[in-house]
């Protein structure tokens, strides 16, 4: 720790750290631009201009860029020092040049970094009486509007867009102050993390153009804190409400896994929850004999009595690993353990009871994703993860950086020397290995991409883990593979934090253990050394949670079908799942049809329309993620609380409320936080979830949490259309939030944050005063409660059954994952859709050319009984032998495992301009899309 | 305040000719990272071209294997990298403050009014770009401008009329031949 | 310029590359950099850093980094300067001689002369020279026979006064937008490519040989004051004999200007004169007493800089000039940094409307405020500083022509 000495005062610091990161962390205001927490300083915009003083005999001092000097021992500073003050109102006087006027319909108005900064700096008058510049804007796709006549030219977009998030296609364009920031030519921005520009902006220059929609003030905004519900990386969010309507989503600092960036499928994916697809109301086919198969909608309270009725007999219930874990745990609790099944494919059942007892291995350490940044050589198995959990890319990126931080910290220059680092070590990055069936969006920044089946990376993976510790796995068979166990081996011995990144996508059990084994192996040849870092991705957002929930027992969902085909129960109750999505056609069909001696009356809880759901006798609407209170537990098993966001329309109800029977005798209400209180005391798996609970002493246990803001407005007249009376505020019975102003304030307390504000700071960058210290730990508020101790014994390496060959003549199977269209929710929102493809086949250029396949032509794929036409994508990185299927919301991936038989339709010119318009919005790293070369320059 | 410049045919990137390509690839071999060359290939490219097209500069950045974007970042950065056509002589004229003293002006004038056009304009015949220049490094020679690779130095607007003239006469006789 | 220069036959039969066997033969590089210190050659580029010293922050020695690069500033481009393309297109291999000592002493085997695109005949004959000294066994592998190897890369750039700011051209170098690098890291340490770089001006390092050769005591001798050896000095504007001549520092700038520049053009009378370069501050007659020593014009309240003085005269507009230079400097900003990015524009609209009439009272307070918004180590590099020096002298001394401007509805001088 060092001292320095701001207006008199002294403060302890982090010498490593910056002027203007430690006058920060100390809560002091001093206003800044180009520097970012997660981006260090270049010193472009020149706001944080303080005063520094030699020594204490030094009366006149200098004026210097507080992000440029370090925090060193003994400095004297100030910030009030009068020429400082007037260096810093010049600054904000020189931005304002060219700036519009048009704060009133400028959607960054009210939280605009600016507009704080403008204040604090005490600029008031304008003295600039010429043309201001102007700008032409671009259309960048569905997600961001642009509009550079705001611009201040602080460079933040670029170093995000391009430096921290790996971006190439957004720019900084001319020079002088025509600095331009776009697209070589306009065009969807290619990024999947492009929305963070919405937050990078100090500015209205990129904003949420989903939002513009419907766009409300950010004071105006109802919001809570809430889970991501993407996937499963348990990513922070604040959704933001009026008028019943979800309006936006928008980052929630967490500091051990999303930090400041979300990725584009969680902030743009939640539009579903006002889509045209959305259950709104309770319905029920007749069985009338005069009016039989008509679905007629239902009032709550007879949808719940027919609810009762239909399901007193033996009824069978199905989870889902997409409904909270209470309503999961409230699912069990009706129908019993014996007749509550898992909602997941019987593959990812069993991938998932692996990777829950892998990760309560000693000596394995699940990585949270901040830690996974800090990996210095990492093994991606497959896993297409900036397809399935996006935020793990966006942190690999940074993790390849390591090496470039190491290079810094020995030529001595400090780490928030963001330009400097990044000149000194050029195109030097930490070891990125990757094993996959395709060419992915990471490859430019891998040391190596290892195109491979499954099959031949669990071989390679036995044979890394061999190259390790020659008694585990097998030694490969070819000197190629021998060579590159050897090169991966070498790098991840030599890392001080290997990391092992994989997931469940590809529902294969050999390959978690194989992953595993390699890690196993690391661990025993460095036994020093802190644990290996192995973690799996998981493809929805309480996938964990409802495998965790299996443990205590329960049946797959193959038994499932099994015993309704069977007509061995009464009814079916499925929640908040499409099965079609989870099993083939046939399974399905025969567990609704049942027997001729009696079929089950199926009850389908859901949030959208689908296919399968329409089959359902009994439809009942459920609450959305921000409707209701949930618990998700994510990759780490790290259970966290989503708070209700806004009351739901009446006839929609949390999944959880559906099931528990009311009693209304009872004079306690079954909440979200009865049911988590009671299972975390039955159920050995979520033992200390109640500790997501508020504290039932002190201030919280009096006063709840404002949703609104302290300027909220137009609560008194905002219904006044329907009627002039004030109505009452709805009260929230069920959680520690009120849907109101009053409450608790931030500044008092601020366990629950959603919208970070600061008096002086309406920005998102508020969260610095509830931060310990920049980019540091919230000082309030819980950070989730991990359900998995590492309680296993270290286990030997896992025997590996190699995966089948494929017969002759056929390709080998993987399936394709979209971050924008593969998630089955988010998938339905307008602008994920406006961003999604429809299904389509990939395959090699050879055995393209040998089938007789044209790029962008049809295929007919086939494995034996099943056939379907599908355009053709032909790649130049993909491994040999295999096609890879994307089957987006129309064909059943259940139908097409395992290997196909490929051949070419003749097509004419309207399918083959459909495919071409369709494949040229995929943004893929393929030199035969985009002509440019993957791999590390 | 939403202008939304729309774009309705998309440029696609030109195959560079084999000598652009040979060019380029020998600056490949001065430098260690190929995104230095970017520069020179756009010069390369402007050599033979005489302006830098859209679809030549993603020509250039697909045969660097580097962002189109990122390539236009430095383009569009520098002076003499031309992103829009010019005449096929182009006129760099020094208004620096040595010129300036000397009256460049008044010299600059008199070329305007002479072939019809200011700085950034080309005339109607494709034939001449104007556009300054800050300082040619010939200031005991002032005023000065550089046309075709050689520096015009001292110049008076009698001096501009027979450079002209003469030009004239030069490409009269050339095309008659 | 219109002689052709040596080639390196005559170039070497008048004693060229002499420098280079002596050291190659007789030196270490340890020797040649004390003997560059000792010598107190000043970088000639405007700053007039001492050279030894800035060589000698490059780490040396085994653990060393095996790479490291010299790169020549050629980006000649200061407004009113023209001295380093003279040596160039003058004597290319003096050029090259030099880099090749200034190389040796840093043990860079890569050499890059970043030279200014608009110097055609300058990359010609440079282009030249190299192929010459490479066939001669001069450079490339094993330079006669001394183990050390060189390779010498000619640059062409495409136009950008930043690009004269070593760090700059570091980026544009690397084919990158060329905004300066912040300092520290110094490029000695982390340069070109990461690797410890040394950039040197073309007039430094044509110093060299004669330094090796002749030693320090010679080198010292040719200063007549305080600062040794000669420098390159140039008159532009109403002077009878406008030119460039190497002189003796510590001449007296009289002679320079009367003497060689041989005095004002008839009819005209010197009102001041910037005396480096477009980013100095105007000094006025009673200063032409001073001698061209870095410190005595530093005393004067200027810089020697580039050494190449532009004249004032008394029939032109000292605020037309200075508008001039601010519309350079602000279409020269790279566009990185707030102040010179968006406070030079505002000077450069402020002239524009001196000139057509119109300009305020209130307009003098701007120029002042930005005086010091834009000054020493308010902005991210010396570009707004250096257009600050002539713009600040400008205010002092001008203050009625500004006065003339504002209240007599626009320019008042005829030109």
């Amino acid at each position: 720790m060092a001292k320095i000495t701001v207006d008199g005062i002294v403060y302890e610091v982090n010498p490593q750290n910056n002027l203007l990161q430690e006058c920060l962390s100390h809560g002091l205001d001093l206003p800044y631009f180009c520097w970012h927490p997660c981006m260090g300083s270049v010193g472009a915009c020149r706001q944080c201009a303080v005063k520094q003083y030699r020594n204490a005999d030094d009366k006149i001092g200098t004026v210097v860029m507080s992000c440029m000097t370090p925090a060193s021992d003994g400095a004297i500073i100030s910030i009030a020092d009068a020429q400082a003050v007037k260096m810093r109102s010049s600054v904000i006087e020189s931005l304002m040049i060219s700036h519009p006027h048009d704060c009133p319909v400028c959607e960054e108005g009210g939280e605009c970094h600016l507009q704080d900064m403008t204040q604090m700096s005490g600029h008031n008058y304008r003295r600039y009486d010429f043309k201001k510049v102007t700008h032409r804007n671009q259309n960048l796709g569905p997600f961001i509007n642009h509009e550079m006549n705001r611009c201040i030219a602080c460079y933040r977009c670029v170093r995000y867009y391009d430096d921290y998030a790996g971006g190439k296609d957004l720019a900084a364009l001319g020079a002088h102050h025509h600095v331009y920031f776009g697209r070589q030519e306009e065009g969807t921005l290619e990024s999947e993390f492009s929305g963070n520009l919405v937050e990078v902006c100090p500015t209205g220059v990129f904003t949420d153009k989903t939002f513009s929609e419907h766009y409300t003030r950010k004071w105006d905004l109802q919001t809570a804190p809430s889970i991501c519900t993407g996937c499963g990386a348990g990513c922070n969010t604040t959704p933001g409400e009026r008028y019943g309507t979800l309006r936006r989503i928008v980052n929630r600092y967490h500091h051990d896994l999303n930090g400041y960036f979300l990725c584009d499928r969680g902030r743009f994916g939640y539009g579903f929850n006002s889509s045209d697809n959305r259950i709104t109301e309770a319905s029920l086919v007749s069985s009338h004999a005069d009016e039989k198969g008509v679905r007629k909608p239902l009032t709550q309270q007879e949808a719940q009595r027919q609810f009762d009725a239909l399901t007193a007999g033996d009824v069978v219930g199905i989870g889902s690993p997409r409904a909270s874990l209470e309503s999961n745990l409230a699912l069990r609790a009706r129908v019993g353990v014996k007749n509550f099944y898992a909602g997941f494919s019987a593959e990812q059942q069993r991938c998932m009871q692996a990777v829950i007892a892998i990760n309560r291995e000693q000596g394995l350490h699940c990585p949270d994703i901040r830690t996974l940044e800090q990996a210095d050589c990492v093994l991606v198995v497959n896993e297409d993860i900036t397809n399935t959990s996006p935020r793990f890319a966006l942190a690999l990126r940074q993790a390849v950086r390591n090496r470039a931080s190491q290079l810094a910290t020995d030529a001595r220059i400090p780490l928030w020397q963001d330009a400097a680092v990044r000149e000194l070590a050029q195109n030097e990055l930490s070891p990125l290995f990757i094993l996959s069936p395709q060419g992915t969006r990471l490859d430019d920044v891998a040391t190596e991409t290892c195109l491979s089946t499954i099959a031949q990376q669990v071989a390679l993976l036995s044979a890394i883990a061999n190259t390790i510790d020659a008694s585990v796995g097998t030694a490969a068979t070819d000197e190629d593979s021998a060579e590159q166990a050897r090169r991966i081996a070498a790098a991840l011995i030599s890392a001080t934090k290997p990391t092992i990144v994989s997931g469940i996508s590809a529902g294969s059990e050999a390959l978690i253990h194989a992953a595993a084994n390699v890690a196993r192996a690391l661990r025993k040849h460095s036994v020093q050394s802190a644990a290996i870092n192995l973690c799996f991705a998981m493809p929805e957002v309480n996938t964990m949670g409802l495998a965790l929930l299996m443990e205590e027992g329960g049946g797959t969902l193959d038994e499932a079908l099994q015993r309704l085909a069977r007509g061995n129960a009464d009814a079916a109750i499925v929640l908040e799942n499409d099965l079609s999505l989870r099993t083939t056609p046939a399974a399905l069909d025969a567990a609704i049809a049942g027997t001729d001696s009696g079929s089950a009356v199926w009850v389908v809880i859901d949030q959208l329309h689908n296919s399968f759901n329409a089959r359902a006798q009994l439809l009942l609407p459920v609450t959305s993620f921000a409707e209701q209170n949930s618990t998700f537990v994510n990759y780490e098993g790290r259970a966290q609380s989503s708070h209700q966001v806004f009351p739901a329309d009446a006839a929609l109800r949390p999944g959880y409320e559906w099931l528990t029977p009311h009693d209304p005798l009872s004079p306690l209400l079954t909440t979200s936080e009865t049911i988590l209180f009671h299972s975390a005391q039955t159920l050995a798996a979520f033992a200390g979830a109640e500790k997501l609970l508020p504290p039932r002493t002190g201030m919280q246990a009096l006063m709840k949490s404002p949703r609104q803001l302290h300027r909220y407005s137009g609560r008194t007249a905002m219904h006044a259309n329907s009627n002039v009376h004030e109505s009452k505020q709805p009260t929230d019975r069920q959680s520690p939030m009120a849907f109101s102003m009053e409450g608790l304030s931030l500044q008092k307390d601020s366990s629950l944050l959603s919208a970070a504000w600061a008096p002086g700071w309406n920005s998102n960058q508020a969260i610095s005063k509830f931060q310990d210290e920049i980019n540091g730990e919230l000082k309030q508020g819980c950070k989730g409660v991990h359900l998995l101790q590492r309680t296993l014994p270290p286990q030997s390496a896992m025997a590996v059954n190699p995966a089948k060959a494929g017969k002759k003549g056929t390709f080998v199977v993987y399936f394709i994952d979209h971050i924008f269209g593969s998630d089955e929710l988010s998938a339905k929102s307008p602008a994920i859709t406006a961003r999604s493809v429809g299904p389509y086949l990939c395959i090699g250029k050879s055995e393209a050319t040998a089938l007789g396949l044209h790029q962008h032509g049809l295929a007919r794929v086939s494995n034996g009984d099943h056939v379907v036409e599908l355009p053709v994508l032909i790649r130049q990185r993909i491994a040999a032998g295999a096609v890879g299927i994307y089957c987006g919301a129309e064909i059943n991936r259940h139908l097409f495992a395992g290997s196909v038989s490929v051949a070419p339709v003749h097509e004419d010119d309207n399918v083959l301009a459909r495919s071409r318009q369709m494949f040229s919005d995929l943004i893929i790293n393929d030199s035969l899309i985009n002509n440019s070369e993957p791999g590390r320059s | 305040m939403n202008i939304i410049a729309s774009s309705t045919s998309r440029p696609i990137a030109r195959a560079l000719t084999a000598e652009e390509k040979h060019e380029i690839d020998h600056e490949m071999t001065l430098y260690p990272d190929k995104r230095a060359v970017g520069l020179e290939a756009l010069k390369i490219v402007q050599k033979h071209q005489g302006w830098v097209s859209d679809e030549s500069l993603m020509g250039v950045a697909d045969y660097l294997g580097m962002s189109a974007h990122e390539l236009d970042g430095v383009a569009t950065f520098f002076n003499l990298i031309f992103r829009r056509p010019v005449g096929r002589n182009v006129i760099l004229f020094c208004d620096s403050v040595s010129c300036w003293i000397m009256g460049c002006d008044r010299i600059k004038e008199h070329i305007s009014n002479r072939l019809g056009i200011d700085y950034g304009q080309t005339t109607a015949d494709g034939e001449y770009t104007l556009l300054p220049v800050p300082c040619l490094g010939d200031c005991d020679r002032a005023p000065v401008m550089l046309m075709d690779g050689e520096q015009h130095r001292n110049l008076t607007a009698e001096k501009i009329d027979q450079l002209f003239a003469q030009r004239a006469l030069n490409k009269e006789a050339s095309e008659s031949k | 310029m219109s002689r052709a220069p040596f080639d390196i036959g005559q170039y070497r039969a008048a004693g060229g590359y002499g420098s280079v066997e002596k050291m190659l033969k007789t030196m270490a590089p340890g020797d040649v950099l004390d003997l560059v210190k000792n010598s107190g050659l000043k970088g000639r580029g405007g700053a007039g850093f001492p050279t030894g010293l800035k060589w000698s922050f490059v780490p040396m020695g085994d653990n060393a980094p095996k790479t490291k690069y010299l790169v020549v500033n050629a980006d000649e481009m200061e407004p009113g300067t023209f001295k380093d393309r003279l040596l160039m297109e003058g004597d290319p291999h003096l050029l090259l001689e030099g880099m090749m000592i200034a190389a040796y002493t840093i043990q860079a085997n890569t050499a890059y002369i970043f030279l200014r695109g608009e110097y055609l005949r300058a990359e010609k004959l440079l282009q030249n020279a190299i192929a010459e000294a490479h066939n001669k066994g001069l450079l490339g592998k094993n330079i006669q026979g001394s183990g050390f190897d060189l390779e010498i890369i000619l640059h062409t750039s495409a136009g950008r006064y930043i690009c004269g700011e070593e760090t700059a051209l570091l980026n544009a170098l690397e084919g990158k937008r060329a905004n300066p690098r912040a300092k520290p890291p110094f490029p000695q340490v982390s340069g070109l490519w990461g690797k410890p770089t040394i950039v040197n001006n073309v007039e430094t390092l044509c110093n060299l040989p004669g330094i090796v050769n002749y030693g320090i005591e010679w080198f010292k001798g040719l200063g007549l004051g305080a600062d040794a050896g000669t420098k390159l000095c140039g008159v532009s504007g109403r002077v009878k004999n406008p030119g460039c001549w190497e002189l003796p520092l510590g001449t007296p700038i009289r002679e320079l200007l009367e003497h060689k520049a041989g005095g004002m053009c008839d009819g005209y009378a010197l009102r001041a004169f910037l005396p480096g370069g477009g980013s100095t501050d105007f000094l006025l007659p009673q200063h032409l007493d001073l001698t061209l020593d870095y410190d005595v014009i530093g005393k004067a309240g200027s810089r020697l800089a580039t050494g190449t003085m532009i004249v004032l005269d008394d029939r032109t507009c000292p605020v037309g000039m200075v508008g001039n230079l601010m519309k350079f400097f602000s279409h020269e900003s790279c566009g990185w940094c707030t102040p010179c990015r968006d406070g030079l524009p505002w000077i450069d609209e402020i002239f524009q409307r001196f000139e057509k009439g119109g300009g305020l009272e209130s307009d003098m307070q701007v120029l002042t405020d930005h005086l010091e918004y834009l000054g020493p180590g308010r902005t991210f590099c010396a570009l707004a500083p250096g257009a600050m020096a002539p713009l600040g002298s400008a205010l002092r001394h001008f203050r009625d022509d500004f006065h003339d401007h504002i209240h007599g509805g626009g320019c008042p001088w005829q030109r």
